[in-house]
């Protein structure tokens, strides 16, 4: 499915976030290439490049010590030449995409252009996908906090007012229709209310 | 009701990202009709590429930055102006416990003053060489600072030199605090309330300010991106105008105290608000149980603290050459300058009747008192801007002072 790099690039990735890391290490192997090194703690940053020589560093935008590494890398003698970021200064659509999803990558300069766009769209995509996912269990945690609500509020419904769970539940629902507020929030209201009022 | 225009913005953490969120938050962009959106940002360099590829129209940046942009430093090519200033002032060089004591051991008498702890420090780092001792390493955020150039000048200036002396590593400004407690440097020079933050840890003393090394001098600007301020004039002109009335909201002392608590909120700078007090009242504690008052700390409007100074920004270049980070020519000097644009200023400010400036350039480092000069309209003084070591910067003899600091 993938071809072979015809000389081996070294990659390196710098991301705090473990998950994060491993998901851009799982595609840039699958993709062939096979010195990709991994960094999370950015104290090491110096030995790794002197030690991994990149050609490519992959680094997200989330990292307060942006500005360190850049400084670090226009005086490292791993580094040598200046270093040129993103892919191409034309490219503008690919570089809006890197910074778009958070991520973006330092290139030896020199290093020809197709040899570094496939490393870089795989990062963002990849980047993408771990937001996405990132996003569906705060949502699918929100859902669980808003149904944990809802149930308190029809339980003191239920108590307070001698209703079965059902004419529970619709009158908190017609209360959200009338004042055109979300039934999460009226069960929020209410439990509140109930709680001011408990001796 | 007109709908708002929409205007997004990034900035640091920092006390001096203060008159973009006060006009938010007091309501002077909207009064404007702008919608100001307000992006909180981790580093210099996300700054400088999300203003690259459209993501802010306007940022909270370090006033070389517009300059390094002009001059083609940056890895990618976008033309970026500072319309204006973000205020004068606002930062301090901060030691570590272990330094500062042998600073006072060395005669440094604590009162902030940039030449007595200039010698002080010369004195240490003379003594560390002769101990074959390990160089003294400062932190500061970025190359293309006003803390560094600051740094290098005041070491410079006190017989330090910035490059052989000692070591100078760049780091994020929460952590320094943190860095200096745990002796991965000896001192710092950053913005408030990065040196507050460090005495009330105990982590180290404020050495001297920025208003000591050079009063009234030049710190952070609005950045805009150069497309859309060509696009979107009169949005930008409305947000000067919301900036300028923030500055003159926020440098009444009665304001000091909300402002703070506004910029400690959560969504901005997440901090305890007597941190933030200090800087903007310049009652700073400077070492634990140790308050003084410094004048002109911060200054958000007197002095016309606004107002994008050219000569500020060839200034800036004239350091960005000293110390290797471009080649001097007359070409790149224009380059430099233009970057700033007191033209813009004046035309967004001209319809408030306030007094502006009729000069974009100015000596810098002669008024050793408040001094009229000549506005558009009203009165208004500037100055005392000296130096520390008493020279002065005419930028119409930008050759000749170059040519001074090799």
């Amino acid at each position: 499915m993938t071809a072979m790099p015809h000389a081996e690039l070294s990659i390196l990735v710098i991301d705090e976030n473990r998950i994060r890391a491993s998901i851009i290490e799982d595609g840039l192997r699958e993709a062939g290439h096979d010195h990709v090194t991994v960094l999370h703690d950015i104290n090491d940053v110096a030995r790794t490049v002197e030690a991994r020589r990149p050609d490519v560093i992959v680094i997200d935008l989330e990292n307060p010590n942006r500005d360190r590494l850049e400084h670090f890398f226009s005086l490292s003698r791993a580094v040598q030449r200046p270093i040129a970021m993103f892919v191409d200064r034309s490219d503008a659509s690919s570089i809006e995409a890197a910074v778009a999803a958070g991520v973006s990558a330092y290139v030896v300069d020199g290093l020809r252009k197709e040899r570094v766009k496939p490393i870089l769209d795989m990062a963002v995509s990849r980047f993408n996908a771990f937001s996405r996912l990132r996003r569906e269990l705060e949502e699918a945690k929100g859902a669980l906090e808003e149904r944990r609500l809802v149930d308190q509020a029809k339980g003191i419904l239920m108590r307070s007012r001698n209703l079965s769970e059902a004419d529970a539940y619709a009158l908190l629902r017609k209360t959200a229709m009338n004042q055109n507020r979300k039934i999460v929030d009226i069960a929020q209201s209410l439990i509140t209310a109930a709680g001011l009022l408990e001796p | 009701m007109a709908r708002l225009t929409q205007v997004t913005a990034g900035f640091l953490p920092l006390l001096d990202s203060l008159l973009l969120v006060v006009a938010r938050e007091r309501g002077f962009a909207e009064a404007e009709g702008l919608d100001l959106q307000l992006v909180r940002e981790t580093s210099w360099a996300n700054i400088r590429d999300r203003i690259a590829v459209g993501h802010f129209d306007v940022a909270h940046m370090l006033a070389p930055m517009p300059i390094a942009a002009a001059l083609g430093l940056n890895p990618l090519p976008c033309p970026v102006i500072a319309p204006m200033a973000l205020g004068l002032g606002g930062n301090a060089v901060t030691v570590g416990a272990s330094l500062w004591q042998a600073m006072a051991e060395a005669g440094a008498p604590g009162d902030l003053s940039a030449a007595a702890a200039g010698a002080a420090l010369r004195a240490v780092v003379r003594a560390r060489e002769a101990a074959k001792a390990n160089k003294l390493r400062f932190g500061v955020v970025h190359p293309h600072s006003g803390h560094n150039y600051e740094l290098r000048y005041w070491l410079m200036s006190s017989g330090v030199h910035p490059d052989r002396d000692v070591d100078i590593v760049i780091l994020p400004p929460p952590i320094l605090p943190d860095a200096l407690s745990r002796g991965t440097i000896d001192g710092y020079c950053v913005g408030e309330p990065w040196n507050s933050v460090a005495v009330v840890q105990g982590a180290g003393r404020i050495a001297t300010v920025k208003a000591a090394i050079w009063r009234s001098s030049p710190e952070k600007v609005l950045g805009v991106r150069g497309a859309w301020a060509e696009s979107e004039g009169e949005s930008l002109a409305a947000l000067l105008r919301a900036l300028y009335r923030a500055a003159h909201w926020c440098a009444d002392p009665v304001h000091h105290e909300a402002a703070a608590e506004i910029l400690a909120a959560p969504t901005y700078l997440d901090l305890d608000p007597a941190l933030l007090l200090a800087g903007l009242s310049g009652r700073l504690s400077i070492a634990p149980g140790e308050a003084r008052m410094v004048e002109d700390f911060f200054i958000p409007e007197a002095r016309a603290a606004t107002f994008p100074w050219q000569s500020h920004a060839l200034w800036f270049y004239s350091q960005m050459v000293r110390w290797g980070h471009v080649t001097h020519t007359a070409n790149n000097a224009a380059l430099a300058a233009a970057s700033y644009r007191p033209d813009l200023y004046r035309a967004a400010i001209a319809p408030l009747g306030a007094p502006v400036p009729g000069a974009n350039a100015k000596v810098e480092g002669a008024l050793a008192r408040p001094t009229p000069v000549g506005v558009t309209k009203g009165s208004l003084a500037l100055g005392p801007d000296g130096f520390f070591d008493g020279e002065i910067f005419d930028p119409d003899h930008l050759d000749a002072y170059i040519s001074r600091q090799k």
